[in-house]
């Protein structure tokens, strides 16, 4: 049974280990329609909640009368914050240190606010219900922009009144929230006041919203009997969900069992904890009975998790040859009712502090003020780490407005500005280690691929065109050079409610050689099934498709921190292989027992050891299995299976360069991508396929955001894009090809060497579609236009600049 | 709310049930029928995560009444899989393309593609997006979407009309 014929090569391909293009093992399911998705749970006896949402964005509730809607045949209860006040769940703490209403509090802070929570035999009955329910508003000032609220005397929340000192120092105004500052304000300053040139401009990072095509939901199910709750969830990380329900609803953390089912996108919408989760949870220990609660689009896109919302006014002082000398970024941090930001706890504006991008600039300051404003709560990664998209946006715009200052190829001024391949690992003026990276590499292959002097050269020519009225078509060629921070994350910096940011992955062999193996994340369609098990087939030698990946129950599932922050590979994905790597070390024992040599007279060759000098003489995984469960081994216990609790000794540094060109129609707004060059640099690559695959969509959820997603607001604090017929999300028929290409530097840190890939390509794409969008226009005298570029605001640009005669 | 008698042919098999007049398609399918291969991604007919065949037509039962198609005879991405149990040509190809990750609107998509090979069996990449337009995914960005389903026309084409039971079987693996 042991093919002596097979070389190792072959015997490794066997395995379809790491490098290996796995087809993916969860989409027998999911083709077939055998997905299992939080809707798609039916318990017996399930009962469907459904909240009242208020209409205003500030308001006080003057009264809630429940009468006409409990009188409905079929209503089964009403729970407004009276109901929850007794348990003490009628608020529950963010996050980000703050705390959150569950139920409107007496008062709302933002439209779509949660009332009231019906629950009804089913959901039609449960909506009739949400109509019969009277609520009395008396409606208030409202404040949309964070500016204003700054100054203004209307007090949000009215039930911080009084405390100067927030959950991250001191606060400066009631709506303030808090100040985070980092690098040196005084050494920046002076290198501002002593440049040859300092380019300043105000980079506004617009609202928008993950919106994943499932929305978020929750199964709750008291078993009275032996009182454990099972809750099912549309969670990014359940174990963290099982700590918290634990903490706020006083039931033992041992008598919850959270399930994450088959999750249907994420991108950061189900990282947080809402109102619904917890109103389904009181409902069923309430009822007695299964509380069903899933969102609709609009309550979706109008009370869970937006992203971005960050103003950022920024200086960058450089030599008169191009040489950064000094960043400064005062960013004003739109909150929205309540401080809900899904960060580590010691980051309240996330890993912001990444805004020196790939440049070694050695002075550097920051300063993030978070305010409360009218505006629905969140502050989520939307596919990308902690604000590292933020980040990226800006500085990517600050070298394009310097490059405008200076006259000079913005592409040249990234090269001579990057951190050196022999400077890693490099330190940072706002306080990171970068792991490793070689961004000259990566910049000149990409420039080539896309013949950069060929496109100026064209772009040179269409500007000829267009000035002789030949055409009414500019051509934007948009650059990026991203650094992203992923992986969060060493324990002794990131924690999340005071949970460690660790991961886990616990093995067991079976004894005819297949494999379960466990982790504490779990994956909303980044496959994980089939590339943590190429990472295990790699470092034990059993075939893949013989191990099972199993995540998402806290009752078997190893504690972990879940699925964000492109976190899974560089953290829990480190676990899998040092748990695999232990379990190699009892396999060398036990294959030194069965070959009769002393344990350091056998060595590893792909899927067996073998006598040192004799390679004829070997014992496969398999039969190493089989012998750990079935003889007595002087000194070893029998079994083979393993857990790794993995603390990363600091965060992966994913790099990228992107180029979009585009076209650009002056006199209907319109724009078309006619080419899309996306080379990313993720560390060790585990499955080729799937880093395209995460590339492909990561790049068009940038497109969405960069060219007209957004989530706006009137003045009244209306929500004006709560359907997706006013949310942009691009069709196949706008979505471009995407050229995918890449250098491998792997991180010295990883056991494998892999950083992580999910996030980069919406780090990445967000400023390539933007600063293309400004490249088109930039012979023309833009500097600065905000995003995101949809029709009317590029026509705009047109306009302002004079092309409409 | 009275209910009405329903009766209907979904993936070839006759079924029946009661329904209020305004119970929607997607409600029906998923709560009465248990066939939750179609699911709800926005309810106003935009995502298309619910599509399904009814009567040769690709139709959003998130926006469809039950009462509305009464008798009709309805695919859905269950009714794709082969006789033997292994995946469909659109489903092996997805998978084989890479053409899905959060799974969400696979079962839209694949669905809307059968029908979209059947009205155009030969289509250009132009007009797979344009045919695509009204399913949304938000993982995969299309580009393998559009791979999988170019294959699975060329597939499609390549069997002989007298033997399109043979071609493009695959053994379906065990489920993760």
């Amino acid at each position: 049974m042991n093919d002596q014929t097979l070389t190792p090569e072959e015997r490794a391909a066997n395995l379809k280990g790491m490098g290996c293009a796995r087809k993916r093992v969860e989409d027998v399911r999911f083709t077939q329609g055998k997905g299992n998705y939080v809707d798609d749970i039916k318990l017996d006896g399930m009962l469907f909640g459904d909240f009242v949402r208020s209409p205003y964005a500030h308001a006080r509730v003057v009264s809630v009368n429940k009468e006409a809607a409990l009188a409905l045949p079929g209503v089964i209860a009403v729970l407004t914050a009276e109901d929850l006040s007794p348990l003490g769940l009628h608020w529950m703490p963010t996050l980000a240190g703050d705390k959150q209403m569950v139920l409107a509090d007496g008062k709302v802070l933002f439209q779509g606010q949660e009332v009231a929570f019906v629950v009804a035999e089913d959901r039609y009955i449960a909506a009739d219900a949400v109509e019969l329910v009277e609520v009395e508003y008396e409606e208030l000032p409202v404040l949309t922009d964070p500016f204003e609220a700054l100054k203004s005397d209307v007090v949000l929340r009215e039930d911080l009144e009084g405390q100067t000192e927030g959950a991250h120092g001191p606060r400066k105004h009631h709506n303030h929230i808090f100040t985070w500052e980092q690098g040196d304000k005084d050494a920046t300053e002076a290198v501002l006041a002593e440049a040859d040139v300092v380019a300043e401009e105000m980079v506004y990072y617009h609202r928008t919203h993950p919106c994943p095509l499932e929305t978020c939901g929750s199964v709750a199910s008291m078993d009275k009997v032996t009182g454990k709750l099972t809750l099912y969830g549309t969670f990014q990380a359940p174990h963290a969900i099982r700590t918290v329900v634990s903490l706020i609803s006083g039931l033992a953390e041992h008598n919850i069992r959270v399930i994450s089912p088959d999750i249907g996108g994420g991108f950061g919408n189900k990282v947080g904890a809402y109102a619904g989760y917890v109103c389904s949870v009181v409902a069923s220990i309430v009822t007695g009975k299964p509380v069903k609660w899933v969102e609709d689009r609009m309550e979706n896109l109008m009370s869970t998790a937006f992203a971005r919302d960050y103003w950022m006014q920024g200086k960058i002082a450089a030599t008169k040859e191009g040489k950064i000398t000094g960043l400064w970024c005062h960013t004003t941090a739109d909150h929205g009712g309540f401080d809900a930001c899904a960060d580590p706890t010691k980051f309240p504006a996330g890993f912001m502090n990444i805004c020196t991008g790939s440049y070694d600039i050695p002075t550097a300051y920051l300063a993030v003020d978070g305010v409360y404003t009218n505006k629905a709560p969140g502050g989520v990664a939307y596919r990308c780490s902690f604000r590292v998209t933020e980040a990226a946006y800006f500085i990517e715009r600050m070298i394009e407005v310097l490059a405008i200052k200076l006259n000079m190829d913005a592409a040249e001024l990234r090269r001579i500005n990057f951190i050196k391949a022999n400077q890693f690992p490099y330190q940072s003026a706002l306080g990171w280690e970068y792991d490793s990276g070689d961004y000259h590499t990566a910049w000149d292959k990409a420039l080539k691929a896309v013949d950069y002097d060929g496109l100026r050269a064209d772009q040179a020519q269409r500007i000829e065109e267009f000035k002789a009225g030949k055409t009414r078509k500019l051509l934007g060629i948009g650059l990026t050079h991203f650094t992203e921070i992923v992986g969060a994350g060493p324990v002794k910096n990131c924690d999340i409610l005071g949970l460690g940011m660790f991961d886990s992955c616990e093995i067991r062999i079976h004894p005819t050689g297949s494999a379960i193996a466990r982790l504490g994340t779990i994956s909303q369609g980044q496959g994980h099934a089939t590339t943590f098990a190429q990472i295990i087939a790699s470092e034990i030698g059993l075939p893949a498709d013989d191990i099972t990946l199993e995540e998402g129950d806290t009752d078997t599932a190893p504690y972990g921190l879940g699925t964000y922050g492109s976190r899974s590979t560089p953290v829990a994905g480190a676990a899998t292989a040092m748990a695999a790597r232990k379990i190699r070390a009892k396999a060398q024992m036990i294959a030194a027992y069965l070959l009769e040599v002393h344990d350091n007279d056998v060595e590893w060759d792909v899927d067996r050891f073998a006598v040192k000098g004799a390679p004829e003489r070997f014992k496969t995984m398999k039969e190493i299995a089989f012998a750990a469960y079935n003889q007595a081994i002087p000194g070893l216990e029998p079994g083979l299976e393993a857990v790794s609790y993995y603390d990363p000794p600091n965060m992966t540094y994913p790099f990228g360069a992107y180029i979009c060109v585009m076209e650009i129609d002056v006199d209907t707004g319109e724009w078309e991508v006619r080419q899309f060059y996306a080379l990313d640099d993720c560390g060790t690559r585990i499955n080729p396929m799937i880093i395209d695959g995460q590339v492909h969509g990561g790049v068009t959820e940038a497109l969405a955001i960069a060219m007209g997603q957004e989530i706006a607001y009137d003045e009244m604090g209306n929500v004006k894009t709560g359907t997706l017929m006013d949310f942009f999300l691009p069709t196949a028929w706008e979505t471009p090809n995407y050229i995918t290409d890449y250098t491998v530097t792997p991180s010295p840190h990883h056991p494998i060497g892999a950083k992580g890939v999910g996030e980069s390509p919406n780090v990445g794409g967000v400023p390539a579609f933007s600063n293309a969008v400004h490249d088109a226009f930039r012979p023309f005298g833009l500097v600065q236009s905000h995003m995101p570029h949809d029709h009317w605001r590029i026509w705009k640009i047109a306009n302002g600049l004079g092309m409409h005669g | 709310m009275s209910k009405m008698h329903v009766k209907l042919t979904v993936n070839g098999k006759e079924v029946e049930g009661l329904a209020e007049p305004r119970t929607l398609l997607i409600h029906f399918l998923r709560e009465d029928l248990k066939i939750t291969g179609p699911h709800i991604g926005c309810e106003t007919s935009h995502c298309g995560a619910c599509t399904v065949d009814i009567d040769g037509k690709s139709v959003k039962s998130c926006t469809t009444f039950v009462a509305q198609v009464n008798g009709a005879d309805i695919t859905t991405v269950e009714g794709l899989v082969n006789d033997d149990g292994s995946l469909g040509v659109l489903q092996e190809m997805f998978r084989e393309h890479h053409g899905l990750q959060c799974g969400f609107c696979t079962p839209g998509m694949i669905t809307r593609a059968h029908r979209l090979l059947q009205e155009n069996p030969n289509p250009t990449e132009e007009e797979i997006r344009f045919g695509m337009a009204g399913n949304l995914c938000r993982c995969t960005g299309y580009q393998n979407i559009v791979k999988a389903i170019s294959a699975s026309a060329d597939m499609l084409n390549a069997q002989a009309p007298s033997s399109s039971e043979a071609v493009g079987q695959t053994e379906v693996e065990a489920a993760e």
